[in-house]
Parts: structure tokens; C-alpha cells; sequence
């Protein structure tokens, strides 16, 4: 036995004694993980998510979250002498006289930046392979949660700094808490603790993005991560792999080293944006005071959305006895959410609902074989694209010398006319896909080497595929639509009838694919 | 050979290239510096008046009317005075090139000595702002950076953008960026409200206030970058960009390489 | 020929392929350096950073391409910590990707159901102890668990009463009433007409008396844009054209949408453009909304000339500024 043998054998026996540490440390540290660089976006999220952490840490140490009016003395010349909040000052002290201080300024923002936009794509791929179905409903639901709670935090983190652009952002939220029926301007008034913006709204979000949501995500993400742990990772289908198998590499030592060493590398990624881009140079802004605003005035992107909607919103109040209700706030800020972030949520189990399929999945489907939540998947982005870019619609002006008012045309248009057409097309697309494949599967692939056949045809050699690519390309199922008879075995009236129309419609449109080749099929074309 | 396809096709190439062209449209103009006008004489002005008259009559009158009475393209120029002239004609404005668009900074047509005497001929028949003399532009002497970034950001940033990198107005029309212009052009945009910019009387805002606007503005343009590259200084939109590029790119690269079995 | 459908069979998990450093000393020799070589740069990173931040001055700016004037310690340091942490994780990567094993290991699933006995069991274990509890036949109790429990939810509903006061009627009165002087925002000097000419505007504030600065909260409701226009030009009523001054006419200028700054003045359409999402709003017709998503027009401000000669005005607003909300009658 080597000495290093001997140390960690001391320290091993005492650990287990006390907590029995051996048994489920065995378990673990031999559990396989599937391998595919897509399952590393939740990852990109994660580390995002302790870089906040430590970098916010570090900003908490000098921050002072207080609207407390101060004079400037510090050492950037265009605000000397002006009166400002601490916070603002506090921003000031950090980007110029601490060392290092711009820097994790920087690095913390561009990483919320990151962990949102990881958010996004982790989330595109779990829905785009189906990784939602069974059992894993409750972790998408988490996922929701998580992507809701992170706009917040984000919003939050960049109005503590109290300047013209992030307070600006607070009115506007401001206005959306007024414009609440009955409740609007007590809530407001709470929230506020009086008028727009008073003293004691940065100090309240200061509590909440720095204890409040960090707690409650660590607690959302440690469930998010046991139920992966648990459950074991999905896999993309292929040779050897089953329902009911998962195969890939044992944490230790390859896995933790590459998950390890991902770390380090989202962290690396970061800290070099932070190093070489500005972002959110508060100086330039200037401390917030409501009698000025800044042509191009948006929020961080991942709000750039909910901006473009309130936008494009029609100008539309009702007044009711004596009461006003500003469905112009109200719609796009907080309805058309809700009805997208709740149909989000729901989407597992609508989608059952639709295949009537109850059994547990843990094999990922390839986009193009499902071509219905593909498109709607498309189309919801298509969506929150168009709203994305009616955010920016002064910059997109600017920039490509096109009016304000033709682009808000353009996006009021566009919004509505916009995903029907990405559904349609994306699902043409997927079905094309799926002839190409079965193509492949029958035919072999194309080799470009041409052949004359001895009466003078010409053709073109094609290579059969191997077996390993042939069984990925037909692995996958393709149930029927739901068979939903209006009436029962005894000719009686089913209940729930439109329900059922709906469904059965929906379940065709969703069965709808071209038939994967069979080995019946392969047979057939053998003597071509 | 896959290696070069995959660097040519990768995420970098576009933020990249963005980030290029971001920097291109910023870069500063080299500012002309204004030769000390010596006075003139009686003779001399009056000379100059003619001349400007002359060139009025051959290339403004088309448009602006023989007796400066304004068309129904162009606007009357009774009482625009020197400073309007000045600007128009010195940043290049006037003549126009293309009325369909808005009308835009470009080389000027007329040179220095042609644009002052246009200058003193509209002067001569209404009164209206005078050009500012160097004494009146000394905004280093005379202004104050800190109380001009608060005026910028009261009168100016609502169309000019924080950083005075210019902004969206309705309809197509734009306020330009204030980067790398002559500090007598910003002065006399403020006194005679070009196109669609209202006027900035002396009242509301004090020649000592406009100074130090301006003193504002040259110090924002001046500043270096203190963070980094500045993305256009127009704000989140260019840094969601470089995220959704870049960042992603560089992150989402390095997870196919992860998860590429080695050779 | 069989009538069943006979699908494509699945060829089972490959045969291993070895990595080079599998087989060859040499190429896993070559493997080792490599990743030691990324190891080092991190080191050599995290030096740099060092250096960078106790060594190089703070006032320093270099230029790059692309990144412009740039300041020198900032950029070494962050550049110093990313060469650090990024090459930690390329050197890891690189060593799990090309020397440790990477033959791929079968593991089987469980289904997440439990067994039909341990379900049964638990419905009978729950079923008992539950029955033991009482529960359900201790009525009394329920009930007055209920009332116990939901009374205590309140609580903290109480305690965040004092949050902030009852809005009253600070949402419908700003510091504007008859007489109060507009001035000039900033530097607070009083506006005679003759200083604004047709074309001209000024951000204004009312006139504040007293030693204490203004606080925001009420520059978040006063806030007052003045334009001068031809007085032909008004599309008025006749109480709407007596609030203007001679062409001067004053518009509350945060927006009714959401509360931005509405100074963005068109001195040639005589519109006014909020920035914050493009409400525009026609100043002859008394800020009537022609775009964008604003429903209700800027409420005007009266104004006239006092004794002196300044601007002032004439009353209150006669409707609440800023955004709208539940209360607010029109």
C-alpha cells in the first residue's frame, strides 16, 4: 500500500463511519451519463449560475443598495459635483476605484446574460427532443419556473445600480403595477413605499436579487438536478440503446472531468467577454432622474420581448364607471405572458393529452419525427422573435435607415401572419426530412459515381448505409392518431364530445408522417 | 481542410465582422480647425455680400426662392441668419443631394470662404443667430463637463442617445450622432433648430450652458473605452447580440469539441 | 412472404474504436504534454492576472483594433482570469477526452413506478395511521385546524401593511397650482415668452421655494415640456386655446403610457415621439396620440403670464399626470 493509499484510507474509513458514505458514493460514482455536446447546455446554465454567485458576492462587498442622495466626489470627472444616489455612487466607486471591481461588474452581467440565453437554448432542446414527456413533467415545469424567475433576477440585478436606463426600466415596471385593476395603485404605493420612485424600492430589490430568489433557485435547482440524477439522463436513440437501458461514460473520472472542466471553461468564456466588452456602462448613463430619458432605451434582452410587445400594442383603455382599466399595459405586459409561460408549463401534459401516450420516454426524438411539436416549437419562437425585434425597433431603424412606424407595421403585421407560415413551413420541412431519411434507408447513399450500364443507361452508384445508421434513422415510433369514436359500442353519445373532436383532429394532424422504411421494404428493393 | 470550412462558417465570423462595422461607423472625423477670421473691411464685406449673393442666385434660389421667400420644397430663409447658413452649408447639408431622404451630413460643396459669404448675405437681408466667434466657443474655459452631461441628458439624449450616438424620430427621420462634430456646428444646430431639431433659445439654455453641453459631448466622444470594446454605446441591443454570437458561439463550440470522441 | 411487418433490427452498441494514446506510447505521451502545456497557460493566465492588478497603473490606455482606446488594467486583468480558467477547463478536457477510458458502459434503467406490493403497502400503512390520526371523523378538530392555521397565513399580510402609505390622492396632484412660476429644468430661472421663439422648447419645472432639493419623486410627476409654435397653427378648442400663452403651450411631459420622459420634440411635424415605446403625440391638437401604443393624450398644463412678465400657471392640472390606474376617472 503507497502512503497516498494509506491517507485516503484513514480518511475514507472515518467519514464512513459516521455517515455511511461508502455505499451510495460506490452508486454514484459509477453512474453513466450519455454523451452529446446538446446536454451540456443546462450545464452552461448552471455554471452561469455560481459565477452570478461569486461575482455578485464580490460586488456586494462595496455596492451600498441606498437611494440616499449623495454628491460625487469620486475620480470620473463628468459626474463630479453631481447629486446622485449611493447606489449609483456605490457603481461609480466600483467600476473606477476598485481594482478589478469593472471587471466583475462585467463579468457578472455578461454571465446573467449568459445564464438567460443557456436557459433559452437548454430549454429549445429539451423541447425539441421531447425530453419533457414522462416522467420528466415536473422538471420542465421547474425549468418554467426557472426561466420566469430568472427574467425577474435579471431585471432586478441591473436596476440596483439606480442609473437613467435601469430606472427608467423601474417606471415602466412601475406603470405596470398601477395599471392593475382595483389593486394597481396600493401595490404600487407598497412596492414603492409612496410615490414613483421614492426612497425604498432599490434597497427591497436588493434583498430580493441577492437573498430571497438566489435562495429559492438554489432550492429549484437542486430538485431540478436530483430529478435528473434520479431519473437518469435521456439519450438520442441509437445502436444499443433502449427504453430501458442508458449508455455512456461513468462519472468517475471522464465525465466529472469534462463536466468539471466545462466549468471552467463557461467561467473562462465569461470572464474574457467582461474583459473585452462593455457592458452597461452606467457612467455614460448617467444617475436616473425621471424628467430625462435616452433615445433607444431598452432592457436586457431576454425582457427585449415583453418591450416590443407593450410596443406594438394597440392603444386600447376601457373606462368604467369612473374606472379605468388600460388594456394597452395590461395585454402585453402581463396576459400574453401568462397565456405563453402557462401554455409552456402545460405543454407535457397537453401533449399527452393529444397522443394519448402515458408511457415513461427516456429515448430522444429527433425533431424531423415529430414535425407537429416541431413546428409548434418553431413557431413559438417565430413569435417571440418578431415581439424580440419590435423591442429594438428605434435601434433596427437606425441602423438600417428604415422608419420607426413602417417597423412596427411590420412587426403588428408580422406577429400574427408570421408563425402560422414558420408552423407550416417547418412542418413541410420535417416531412421532407423524413422522406430523405427513408430515401437514405431503401437507397443507400449517393456516391456521385456514375455508372453505364450495358444497354447505355446511365446511373448513379449508391452505397447502402450500415446498420448502426439504418437503425437510428427508423428507431423511432410512429403511433397512430387516437382512435376517439364519437360513439360507444352501443351506439350511446360519448360525453365531452367537442373535447373529443378537438382531440382526434389534433391527434391526426399529429400522426401525420412518412411510414419508416421496414425490413419488409429493405427485402423488397434487395433485387434492384 | 474541415477546420478552415468550420472557422469560416463559425459563430465568430459575425459578431466579428459586426463588431468591425460597429467601429467603422463610430470612428471619429478629424475635426477641422477653424483659421481665425480676420476682420474684414467695409470694401471687403460688401464684396463678400455680393459674392454670396451670387453664388445664392446660381445654386440656393432654385429651391429657396429668388428673394429667399422659400418654396413649396424649401423653407423661407428670412431670419435664419449667418449661424444657420454656417451650418447648413458648412456641414454639407445644403445643397441637398436627395430630398426623398433626410437630409443628411455629407462633403460639403461649397468651400469655406463661399460658405461665409452665403453667411453674410442671408445675414444681410434679415436679422437672425450670428455665427459664434472663437471666444464664444472656448468650452474648455467655459463650461462645465459635469453640469453639461445633466443638460444633455434633459435636452439632448431623448434623440441623441445617452452617449450622443443619435437616434430613431418618426417617420424615417433620424437624430444624427454628435460624434466627431466641429463644436461651432453643435453650437449653432442649438440656436437654429435644423430640420426637425427644435431651437435651444439663449434664454432656456445659456451660451455658458450650451459650452458646457458641448464640453460634455467632446469629453464623451474623447473618452476611452473603459470597458472594453463599446458594442456602439446604443445599449443592451448590441449586448444581447454579442451574447446570442459570441458568447454562445465560443460556449457551444467547445461543447462539440467536449463530446467529439478524440482521435 | 409473411404478412407481419418486420422492423429494421438494431445492430447492437458498435465495437470500440481506440484513440490513438490507447495503443501508441508515443501518441499518449504526446497526450500528456498537451495537456500539461494547457496547464501551464492557465498558470501563466493567473500570473498575468496578478501582475495586471498590482502592477500596471490604472490610468494607462492602449489601443486595439476593434476594442478602440482601451484601458490597459482592466483589459490584462480580465484577460489574465480568462487565460486562467479557460485553460483549467481545456487541459481537463483534453486529458478525459484523450487518455482517460472512454469505452462505453451499459447501465439499465429502473421504471420510476413503484412495485405493486410496496404501493399497496403504503395505501395500507397511510390508510391505518391516518385512520389512527382521526382525522376524518374528528370533525371538531378539522375545523378548528382550519380556522387555526388559515388565521395565521394572515399574519404576514398584516405585517406588510406599513410597506408604504395608502396611495390617497398623491396620484392625481402634482406641485403645480395657480400662480406657481415655470422654471428652467435645470438651473431654475423664470421663462418670459419673448425668450422662447416659434420652434423653441424648454424642459421646465415649477418654481420651488424652499432650502431642500427637489426631491424625485415630485420632478416624477411636475416635469413640464414647453414649445412654442405659430399661434395659427393650434387646432384647439376655445378653453383648450385659453391655456395657451401666445403660441406657448405646456404639456406634461411624462408620458400617459408608462411614465418615460416625453421631450422628444419635432420641430417640423410638431410631433412629440416618446422614446420608450414610440407613443406619438400632435402638439396643435393638444398632444392627441397619432402612434404607438398611448392611449390617452399629454394632459396640458394652463399657463399665462404673471405681473412680471413670467410664465406661470394658471391652475392645477386638470387631470392626473403619468400613467393611468384603476382610479383614475377618464
Amino acid at each position: 500500500m503507497t502512503a497516498r493509499e494509506r491517507v485516503t484510507g484513514t480518511v475514507a474509513n472515518y467519514v464512513d463511519e459516521r455517515t455511511g458514505a461508502a455505499k451510495w458514493m460506490k452508486k454514484n460514482l459509477t453512474k453513466v451519463f450519455p454523451d452529446h455536446w446538446s446536454f451540456l447546455l443546462g450545464e452552461i446554465v448552471l455554471y452561469s449560475f455560481i459565477i452570478l454567485l461569486l461575482s455578485g458576492t464580490f460586488l456586494t462587498f462595496w455596492f451600498d443598495p441606498s437611494q440616499r442622495e449623495v454628491l460625487y466626489d469620486g475620480s470620473y470627472e463628468p459626474l463630479q459635483g453631481l447629486h446622485m444616489s449611493a447606489a449609483y455612487a456605490s457603481t461609480l466607486h466600483i467600476s473606477f476605484e476598485i481594482r478589478g471591481g469593472l471587471l466583475m461588474r462585467q463579468i457578472h452581467h455578461w454571465a446573467a446574460l449568459i445564464f438567460m440565453a443557456g436557459m433559452v437554448v437548454h430549454l429549445m432542446r429539451v423541447y425539441f427532443t421531447g425530453a419533457f414527456r414522462k416522467p420528466r413533467e415536473f422538471n420542465w415545469i421547474i425549468g418554467v419556473g426557472l426561466l420566469t424567475l430568472g427574467i425577474v433576477e435579471g431585471f432586478l440585478g441591473y436596476s440596483l445600480p439606480d442609473d437613467l436606463l435601469s430606472g427608467t426600466g423601474i417606471r415602466i415596471a412601475e406603470a405596470i403595477i398601477q395599471a392593475l385593476p382595483v389593486v394597481g395603485s396600493y401595490l404600487a404605493f407598497f412596492a414603492f413605499d409612496g410615490a414613483f420612485p421614492g426612497e425604498a424600492f432599490i434597497p427591497r430589490i436588493f434583498t430580493v436579487h441577492v437573498l430571497l430568489l438566489p435562495g429559492i433557485f438554489l432550492a429549484l435547482i437542486t430538485v431540478h438536478l436530483m430529478l435528473v440524477w434520479y431519473q437518469k439522463h435521456t439519450q438520442w436513440p441509437g445502436p444499443g440503446r433502449t427504453e430501458k437501458n442508458v449508455v455512456g461514460y461513468p462519472l468517475m473520472p471522464a465525465y466529472m472531468a469534462k463536466a468539471g472542466g466545462f466549468f471552467f471553461i463557461v467561467f473562462g468564456v465569461t470572464a474574457f467577454l467582461g474583459a473585452v466588452a462593455s457592458i452597461n456602462p452606467v457612467w455614460l448613463y448617467g444617475p436616473y432622474n425621471p424628467g430625462q430619458i435616452s433615445a433607444g432605451s431598452q432592457p436586457d434582452w431576454y425582457m427585449g420581448w415583453l418591450d416590443g410587445l407593450v410596443r406594438m400594442a394597440p392603444p386600447l383603455e376601457s373606462y368604467i364607471f369612473g374606472y379605468t382599466i388600460p388594456w394597452n399595459i395590461l395585454i402585453p405586459g402581463l396576459i400574453v405572458p401568462g397565456i405563453l409561460f402557462t401554455g409552456m408549463a402545460l405543454y407535457p401534459f397537453i401533449e399527452s393529452w393529444i397522443t394519448g401516450d402515458k408511457r415513461e420516454h427516456h429515448l430522444l426524438d429527433r425533431p424531423r419525427n415529430v414535425p407537429n411539436r416541431t413546428a409548434l416549437g418553431v413557431m413559438s419562437l417565430t413569435f417571440m422573435l418578431v415581439a424580440l425585434i419590435n423591442g429594438g425597433n428605434d435601434i433596427i431603424a437606425t441602423t438600417f435607415s428604415l422608419g420607426i412606424n413602417q417597423v412596427m407595421w411590420f412587426s403588428r403585421i408580422g406577429i400574427i401572419v408570421l408563425p402560422p407560415i414558420a408552423f407550416v413551413i417547418t412542418k413541410r420541412i420535417c416531412l421532407s426530412l423524413q422522406r430523405a431519411d427513408r430515401e437514405l434507408v431503401l437507397h443507400g447513399r449517393e456516391t456521385g459515381r456514375l455508372l453505364m450500364l450495358p444497354h447505355g443507361e446511365f446511373v448513379e452508384v449508391h452505397e447502402p448505409i450500415s446498420p448502426e445508421l439504418a437503425w437510428k434513422l427508423t428507431a423511432h415510433e410512429q403511433a397512430p392518431a387516437l382512435e376517439l369514436e364519437d360513439v360507444d359500442a352501443r351506439g350511446v353519445r360519448r360525453a365531452g364530445g367537442l373535447k373529443n373532436k378537438l382531440r382526434k383532429r389534433i391527434s391526426q394532424a399529429n400522426a401525420e408522417s412518412i411510414a419508416k422504411p421496414t425490413a419488409n421494404d429493405l427485402k423488397e428493393i434487395e433485387h434492384h | 481542410m474541415k477546420k478552415i470550412s468550420k472557422l469560416r462558417r463559425s459563430a465568430f465570423a459575425s459578431p466579428l465582422l459586426l463588431v468591425l462595422a460597429l467601429f467603422a461607423i463610430g470612428t471619429t472625423f478629424s475635426v477641422a480647425s477653424a483659421t481665425t477670421k480676420s476682420e474684414l473691411s467695409v470694401e471687403q464685406r460688401s464684396a463678400q455680400i455680393a459674392e454670396g449673393k451670387n453664388i445664392f442666385l446660381k445654386g440656393c434660389s432654385s429651391c429657396h426662392g429668388l428673394n429667399l421667400e422659400g418654396s413649396a420644397i424649401a423653407p423661407s430663409l428670412v431670419g435664419v441668419g449667418a449661424a444657420s447658413v454656417d451650418f447648413q452649408v458648412g456641414t454639407g447639408r445644403m445643397p441637398v443631394a436627395d430630398l426623398s431622404q433626410q437630409i443628411a451630413r455629407k462633403e460639403p460643396v461649397y468651400n469655406e470662404e463661399q460658405t461665409a459669404a452665403l453667411a453674410a448675405y442671408v445675414a444681410s437681408t434679415s436679422i437672425g443667430p450670428e455665427i459664434p466667434n472663437e471666444s464664444m466657443l472656448n468650452y474648455e474655459r467655459d463650461g462645465n463637463t459635469a453640469e453639461g452631461g445633466t443638460l444633455f441628458r434633459t435636452n439632448c439624449a431623448m434623440c441623441h442617445n445617452f452617449a450622443g450616438q443619435g437616434g430613431a424620430l418618426t417617420q424615417g427621420k433620424y437624430a444624427p450622432t454628435l460624434m466627431g462634430v466641429e463644436p461651432k456646428y453643435i453650437y449653432e444646430a442649438m440656436i437654429t433648430g435644423p430640420q426637425a431639431m427644435p431651437v435651444f433659445a439663449d434664454k432656456t439654455i445659456t451660451p455658458a450652458e450650451k459650452l458646457s453641453i458641448i464640453k460634455w459631448i467632446k469629453a464623451a466622444e474623447n473618452e476611452p473605452q473603459l470597458g472594453g470594446a463599446a458594442l456602439g454605446r446604443v445599449g443592451p441591443v448590441t449586448e444581447g447580440l454579442l451574447v446570442w454570437t459570441l458568447g454562445l458561439g465560443l460556449l457551444i463550440g467547445v461543447a462539440v469539441w467536449l463530446a467529439t470522441k478524440a482521435r | 412472404m409473411s404478412n407481419e411487418i418486420e422492423a429494421i433490427k438494431d445492430p447492437g452498441l458498435p465495437a470500440h474504436v481506440h484513440r490513438k494514446a490507447d495503443t501508441d506510447p508515443v501518441a499518449e505521451k504526446r497526450a500528456e504534454r498537451q495537456v500539461a502545456i494547457l496547464f501551464l497557460i492557465s498558470a501563466l493566465g493567473t500570473l498575468l492576472f496578478i501582475f495586471a492588478y498590482y502592477f500596471i497603473p490604472e490610468d494607462v490606455f492602449v489601443f486595439f483594433p476593434v476594442l478602440g482606446n482601451t484601458n490597459a488594467h482592466q483589459l490584462v486583468l480580465g484577460l489574465g482570469l480568462a487565460i486562467a480558467l479557460f485553460f483549467i477547463g481545456a487541459a481537463a478536457i483534453h486529458w478525459a477526452k484523450t487518455l482517460m477510458p472512454d469505452e462505453e458502459v451499459i447501465a439499465m434503467r429502473h421504471t420510476m413506478r413503484s412495485d405493486d406490493e410496496d404501493r399497496d403497502a403504503l395505501v395500507v400503512t397511510v390508510k391505518e395511521r391516518a385512520g389512527a390520526a382521526g382525522l376524518g371523523r374528528r370533525s371538531l378538530i378539522k375545523r378548528s385546524m382550519g380556522l387555526s392555521l388559515g388565521l395565521i397565513g394572515l399574519s404576514p399580510l398584516v405585517l406588510l401593511r406599513d410597506l408604504g402609505p395608502l396611495p390617497g390622492d398623491d396620484l392625481t396632484k402634482t406641485s403645480w397650482n395657480a400662480g406657481t412660476r415655470l422654471v428652467t429644468d435645470p438651473g431654475d430661472r423664470p421663462i418670459r415668452p419673448e425668450d422662447l421663439e416659434v420652434g423653441a422648447v424648454a424642459q421646465v419645472l415649477p418654481e420651488h421655494i424652499g432650502e431642500e432639493r427637489r426631491h424625485l419623486s415630485d420632478i416624477a410627476k411636475d416635469a413640464v415640456l414647453l414649445i412654442r409654435i405659430r399661434p395659427e397653427e393650434f387646432q384647439l378648442s376655445p378653453e383648450r386655446l385659453s391655456w395657451t400663452y401666445d403660441g406657448i403651450i405646456a404639456f406634461s411631459k411624462i408620458c400617459s403610457h408608462m411614465g418615460c420622459a416625453v421631450a422628444l420634440y419635432e420641430q417640423t411635424t410638431k410631433h412629440l415621439l416618446c422614446p420608450c415605446h414610440q407613443s406619438t403625440f400632435d402638439v396643435p391638437r393638444a398632444a392627441k396620440v397619432i402612434f404607438g401604443p398611448a392611449a390617452r393624450p399629454l394632459p396640458q398644463l394652463a399657463i399665462t403670464v404673471d405681473s412680471e412678465g413670467y410664465l406661470i400657471a394658471q391652475k392645477p392640472f386638470s387631470e392626473p399626470v403619468g400613467p393611468s390606474f384603476w382610479e383614475r376617472s377618464s
